[in-house]
């Protein structure tokens, strides 16, 4: 399994979580990436936007109330 | 129904109803082509408590506290209650002053821009025009890094504080008690502030739309810009059902009066319609979204929402007590000047807030 890529978005609101999403992905054809976000907007927004670029997206609830959302493809 | 507002098509539904609910407003009592006006109601409320003393726009609007409220018990019931804050607050409240005082020269915030379309106030076209300008600028800062930096999880107690704000308004809007001769809380008897829908009736719509904005996450401003930015078309959807549905219901009702003269509260000076909503455009991205919805973010338990709110009634006071506000006879003799501090303002906050990481 290659490696994860990981981006740390808490704290950002819309739509700079979407922003550093699209960054990460940028030229990936494939991979694991996690993306941490804290509110339910930034965690829909990041799925929608991965969802339509062809990522499998997960989401796992943080213990701090925040969201892990796993990206595969 | 939880299910269907947060699914992709909910923006469909919410902008659908708000755009119903505020035609019913302005024909149940508020003015002309203001079923909701975050600027104008938000200046409204600055006059009743006296912080500019303009006789014809002093209410306290419930539907304010009534989004605040509405989208913090949505917030509550769905747990996404999140106290947090800390993202450049001074700034945010600049950007709110100025947004403020952009909206009041064109007369409406985004929501009542597209609303004075809908019911056929051609002048809002510019209005309309500038503010996807006012975006668009927003845009290329955010492209080139632009960031107020990451917010914090706060204490419970920090996001409590924007709600009891919103009860102490409603208090006293009921109470309406008088603190001495020639003080507030005041109360137009002529002019846009005297014209309004019954209270109650009001509170209760102010409570419907915050919940479904922050279930739909519904934004006026979000929604050009994750178009422009994105091609993402989701909370464009809000918008569009929002003018629909205002559109058929102005027709229906009678109150669809196309032209560019005789509008309610509305001027014709197009050259500052636009650039007064350039400046709101543009202070609303760089804030991250429209008034309503820094209302509805505010009431999440967001503090930096909240700041801006309280930048946007400052801004108010200001517009009125500095003559930079417009009327229907035009824009204030302090209006162009405003506007061109304020988009100074924004240009160097959107230079100088990079983040370099």
């Amino acid at each position: 399994m290659s490696d994860v890529i990981t981006v740390n978005a808490k704290g950002f609101s819309c739509p700079q979580p979407v922003m550093m999403t699209k960054k990460a992905l940028s030229g990936l054809e494939s991979g694991h990436v996690e993306i941490l976000v804290d509110t339910a907007t930034s965690r829909n927004n990041v799925s929608r936007f991965a969802e339509n670029k062809g990522w499998r997206v997960d989401v796992e609830e943080l213990d701090d109330g925040g969201f892990r959302v796993i990206l595969e493809k | 129904m939880d299910k269907v507002l947060t699914s992709r098509q909910g923006p469909w539904i919410a902008g659908g109803l708000i755009g119903l609910i505020a035609v019913a407003l302005a024909h149940f009592g508020n003015p002309g082509n203001m079923g909701f006006c975050v600027a104008c109601f938000t200046r409204d409320i600055a006059g009743a408590l006296g912080f500019h003393r303009a006789g014809v726009v002093q209410y306290i609007r419930p539907e304010i506290p009534g989004f605040i409220l509405g989208s913090f018990l949505s917030a509550l019931i769905f747990r996404e209650y999140s106290p947090r804050g800390g993202s450049s607050p001074a700034v945010r409240f600049g950007l709110g002053v100025f947004a403020m005082l952009g909206a009041l020269v064109f007369l409406g915030c985004p929501w009542r821009a597209y609303l004075r379309v809908s019911g056929g106030d051609w002048n809002a076209l510019y209005g309309v025009g500038g503010l996807i300008v006012g975006i668009f600028i927003g845009i290329i800062f955010l492209w080139n890094g632009f960031s107020l930096g990451a917010s914090e999880s706060n204490p419970k107690a920090a996001g409590l504080v924007m709600p009891l704000i919103a009860i102490a308004l409603l208090a006293l809007l009921f109470m309406a008690p008088k603190f001495g001769d020639n003080a507030p809380v005041f109360f137009s008897e002529k002019g846009p502030g005297s014209q309004h829908a019954p209270a109650l009736m009001a509170l209760a719509t102010g409570l419907l739309v915050g919940w479904l904005a922050q279930r739909s996450r519904f934004c006026t401003v979000g929604a050009v810009r994750d178009f422009l930015m994105m091609g993402d078309a989701y909370l464009l959807k809000g918008i569009i059902a929002f003018m629909i549905t205002a559109f058929a219901a102005n027709y229906a009702l009678g109150t669809f009066k196309p032209g560019f003269e005789g509008q309610p509260v509305a001027h014709s000076d197009q050259l500052w319609n636009f650039l007064g909503m350039v400046l709101s455009g543009l202070a609303f991205t760089l804030a991250g979204g429209c008034p309503g919805r820094q209302l509805i973010m505010a009431g999440e338990g967001d503090s930096d929402a909240g700041i801006f709110v309280i930048g946007m009634l400052t801004g108010a006071a200001i517009a009125h007590n500095f003559s930079a506000a417009s009327s229907g006879a035009g824009i204030g003799p302090m209006g162009m000047h405003v506007t061109i501090i304020g988009l100074v303002f924004c240009v160097l906050v959107g230079i100088l807030s990079r983040d370099r990481g």
